[in-house]
């Protein structure tokens, strides 16, 4: 029982829930915010990822874009994001080619080339990680689970005169600012193609335009998110709040706002359980995630059977 | 029981005879062919052949079987050697060190690799041929509270509570995905994509737990990420053994229902095969290779371990049998190099080494591959460019020829330019290389140069003209085409119809002499004699009006 008592610390919710939002904060508030901004990035994204059976193409892009920001650490040496970016996206796009090339350019099916392009490039970018570890300021666990707590650590910069925040927080609050202002602006054509390439087609709007932008913009949100939630998290912010979202409604408009909302709850919860458990807190919001679906699922099944027991 | 045993037993000796057998002798078994990717082909063979192709040829078994006793022994034999001399990490000597196996830590690397391969190898191919390669992905993320949880119940890094933690959360998270999608309208890569995420995000925040705890920072679970072959027990290697000769014996056994069910499953329901139960057969097996090679490879990329042995054996053949042992080899290969190269790094894990490694394989079977490699099937098209172009220079000499009814023998370069409707420099180049290909003379005489075809120049010529004008005929006759729109057809298949159908073509329209046209079509018997014609009253048009 003694360990039990180890592996599940006393609840204090003095700790876990008011220490946070009272003493802490000044440091707090930005993990929060980092946290929050990651999921509604991803997840307003990833509802047309998802309905575009993109799904996992999100997850073989935020593994191999390791290698990429990983030379552009050892090439710049610096921290600076253009280089980063620019190393990043080269490495998306590359992805996405290579997956094209031998799918292509040979008998083997996407699946499988997705499976072998972006594993080999993780496995690059691994070895290049643990290589040049020290040099390029990136460690192994960064790359698994991500450092959504080294928000702190930044140095906070002045955003317009108004207030201070740290530059990770802006750079992504400016992504998940702009992938809504795209979506919105795009949102008949996006929803046509996504739903309906062949009518979209006829009316003018090209599906794979549509896609390849899509791409990009998958490929520039999976960066910004990287080193906050690392290669395999990415994907939990991505689907989950899509699914979940889809759940709980059939409409698209509704379903865009739920993400937000499930973003909110879970970046809210996920950092409580963090705090509680001392655990990393991309992996804590993935679990709280994950518990949201679950329950949005269950409560589906419930009231299907329910319903149908109401009607006989 | 004991007769059911005596069966199985029986079972595996002959399948594993004929195993090796078959894929020692590449062309033994031309006809019974069951081939990858034309799944309805390979179901109208029937089960007849298929038990067929699996009969007695265990003529070289007893030298497969030798073989592998005699590397068991070596590896075995091996004189044990002091462990924990990690810090000399001299090149010379840590490479004299890996090849002479003195040291235990590397024999037990080095098996370890080669089990991993080869249950990697096995289990890969069914699941590339399947299309479940992201279900691989999805299932060595999902292990990893099972991992932990296997820890935390044991207390410590116990190999066989880990996999049996291992294996029952893997088993869930393929439950799971199967009900996602059964009961709602998820897509399944939606589905396989939140339980991968999932999964992992419970399994680092256990892990963390883990690492908190007073005796967790020894926990070794973070080598379960990216793997260490250093680290490997032997407890853990002959789990790794068990799992390997599990899965020979079991694909062996049950060849014949995991390859139907991976290529036709209606097929195979039709058979009464117990679909379902192979499926989850093959899945229990993927689970328990997914869970061993976790010390090894590390979760993150056990799929790739999975996938690329299996798509490069995919590239260099087409039958099932010859994949696994192909695919089992390069999962033994980039396995051990792998190995190897992380005995090197100070800290390199072992997991993003082989599967660079393995990538290395599948770059050159990319572009190396004899039959679907990048490379050669551009130098085969080459040569049939090359080919085609050829012929059509010999159709022109022998159109020029025929216009002025085969008298004279040469052909002068200017009337096969203006017939070619191409320069005289190009016209020139096209007869130079008829004749490096030994088609071809040219004969000079003053500022004038003729083409000569000798013989066999002059038979490629007249076999190329037969192919055109029988296919115009066929067209115009059998498919009631006007005969004014044949000739395009007829330009392009005049360089790929064979011997038999040409001769089923002859047969089919009754060995004619002329083509829609009015022109002669060159017969076997034409090519023996002279074609200088004797003006004959009015020739006979091939030409028959559809229906009449």
């Amino acid at each position: 029982m003694e360990f039990w008592k180890q592996l599940i610390p006393p609840f204090d919710f003095q700790q876990v829930f008011v220490e946070p939002w009272t003493e802490y904060l000044d440091s707090f508030l930005w993990i929060f915010a980092m946290g929050f901004l990651v999921t509604a990035a991803c997840g307003f994204l990833g509802t047309f990822i998802v309905w575009r059976r993109m799904a996992l193409v999100g997850d073989a892009i935020s593994h191999s874009v390791l290698p990429g920001i990983v030379i552009a650490f050892l090439v710049s040496q610096s921290r600076d994001t253009l280089p980063m970016f620019l190393g990043a996206l080269g490495a998306g796009v590359l992805t996405t080619v290579l997956i094209e090339l031998i799918h292509q350019k040979s008998r083997i099916k996407t699946d499988a080339a997705l499976g072998i392009v972006f594993t080999t490039l993780f496995a690059f970018g691994v070895v290049l990680v643990s290589l040049y570890g020290e040099n390029v300021d990136l460690d192994v666990d960064c790359v698994l689970y991500g450092e959504l707590e080294h928000v702190i650590f930044e140095t906070p910069v002045a955003f317009l005169g108004l207030f201070e925040a740290p530059n990770s927080v802006l750079r992504m609050g400016a992504v998940t600012l702009a992938v809504m202002v795209l979506v919105a602006v795009f949102y008949r054509p996006l929803l046509l193609s996504s739903f309906d390439p062949g009518l979209a087609r006829s009316m003018g709007v090209s599906p794979a335009v549509i896609h390849h932008a899509l791409m990009a913009l998958l490929a520039v949100v999976v960066v910004s998110a990287f080193e906050a939630v690392g290669a395999v998290l990415v994907i939990a912010m991505l689907i989950f709040p899509a699914t979940t979202a889809s759940l709980l409604s059939d409409r698209l408009p509704v379903i865009l706002g739920l993400t937000l909302l499930i973003a909110l709850l879970s970046a809210f919860l996920g950092l409580h359980l963090a705090l509680w458990l001392d655990a990393s807190t991309a992996a804590s919001i993935s679990v709280v995630i994950f518990g949201m679906f679950l329950a949005a699922w269950a409560s589906r099944c419930v009231t299907r059977v329910a319903r149908e027991g109401f009607r006989r | 029981m004991t007769a059911f045993f005596e069966y199985v037993a029986r079972n595996v000796v002959r399948r594993l005879g004929s195993f090796v057998g078959l894929a020692l002798a590449p062309c033994r078994s031309a006809g019974k062919r069951c081939r990858i990717g034309l799944p309805r082909r390979g179901a109208s063979a029937g089960p007849t052949k298929l038990v067929e192709s699996a009969s007695v040829t265990w003529a070289e078994a007893p030298r497969y079987v030798v073989g592998l006793a005699l590397a068991l022994l070596v590896v075995s034999s091996a004189r044990a050697a002091k462990i924990g001399d990690l810090e000399s990490l001299d090149f010379g000597e840590q490479f004299a060190r890996f090849f002479t196996l003195q040291d235990e830590i590397v024999r037990l690397a080095l098996l370890g690799s080669v089990f991993l391969g080869v249950s990697c190898g096995l289990l890969g191919s069914f699941i590339v041929v399947r299309k479940l390669s992201l279900f691989g992905d999805t299932l060595s993320h999902a292990v990893l509270p099972g991992v932990a949880i296997g820890y935390l119940v044991s207390g410590y890094k116990d190999p066989v509570a880990i996999f049996v933690g291992a294996t029952l959360a893997g088993l869930l998270g393929t439950v799971l995905v199967q009900l996602i999608k059964k009961t709602t309208h998820i897509k399944e890569d939606s589905s396989l994509g939140m339980v991968l995420a999932g999964f992992y995000g419970l399994g680092v925040v256990l892990m963390n737990r883990i690492q908190a705890m007073p005796t967790g920072t020894q926990s070794g679970l973070d080598k379960f990420l990216f793997g260490q072959v250093a680290a490997l027990s032997s407890v853990e290697v002959w789990m790794m053994g068990g799992v390997a000769l599990a899965s020979i014996l079991l694909v062996t056994v049950f060849y014949r229902q995991f390859l139907l069910g991976s290529f036709d499953v209606g097929f195979a329901r039709g058979l009464g095969l117990p679909t379902g139960l192979f499926h989850y057969l093959l899945m229990l097996l993927l689970a328990f290779t997914v869970v061993v090679s976790l010390q090894a490879v590390g979760a993150v990329l056990v799929s790739a371990m999975l996938v690329i042995p299996a798509a490069s054996a995919y590239l260099l053949t087409d039958r099932m049998h010859r994949m696994l042992i192909i695919a089992s080899v390069f999962g033994v290969l980039s396995g051990s190099l792998g190995a190897f190269l992380s005995f090197f790094g100070n800290s390199l894990p072992t997991g993003p080494l082989m599967v660079l490694a393995s990538s290395f394989v599948f770059c050159l079977c990319f572009f190396l591959s004899p039959r679907h490699g990048l490379f050669s099937r551009w130098r085969k098209r080459k040569t049939r460019d090359h080919r085609i172009l050829n012929e059509n220079t010999l159709k022109a000499i022998y159109h020029v020829r025929e216009e002025r009814g085969f008298v004279g023998e040469g052909v002068g370069l200017s009337q096969l330019a203006e017939r070619m409707g191409e320069t005289a420099e190009e016209a020139k180049r096209r007869v130079r290389e008829l004749v490096s290909a030994g088609l071809c003379d040219i004969q000079e005489s003053g500022a004038k140069s003729e083409a000569l075809l000798n013989p066999d120049g002059w038979l490629r010529a007249c076999a190329v003209i037969r192919n055109h004008r029988l296919w115009e005929l066929y067209l115009t006759n059998q498919a009631a085409y006007e005969p004014d729109h044949v000739h395009d057809d007829a330009e392009v298949i005049e360089h790929v119809l064979g011997e038999d159908t040409v001769r089923r073509l002859e047969r089919l329209l009754d060995y004619p002499s002329q083509d829609p046209h009015g022109k002669l079509i060159p017969s076997l018997a034409d090519l023996q004699r002279s074609l200088v014609k004797t003006p004959s009253p009015e020739p006979p048009s091939g030409y028959r009006m559809p229906g009449s």
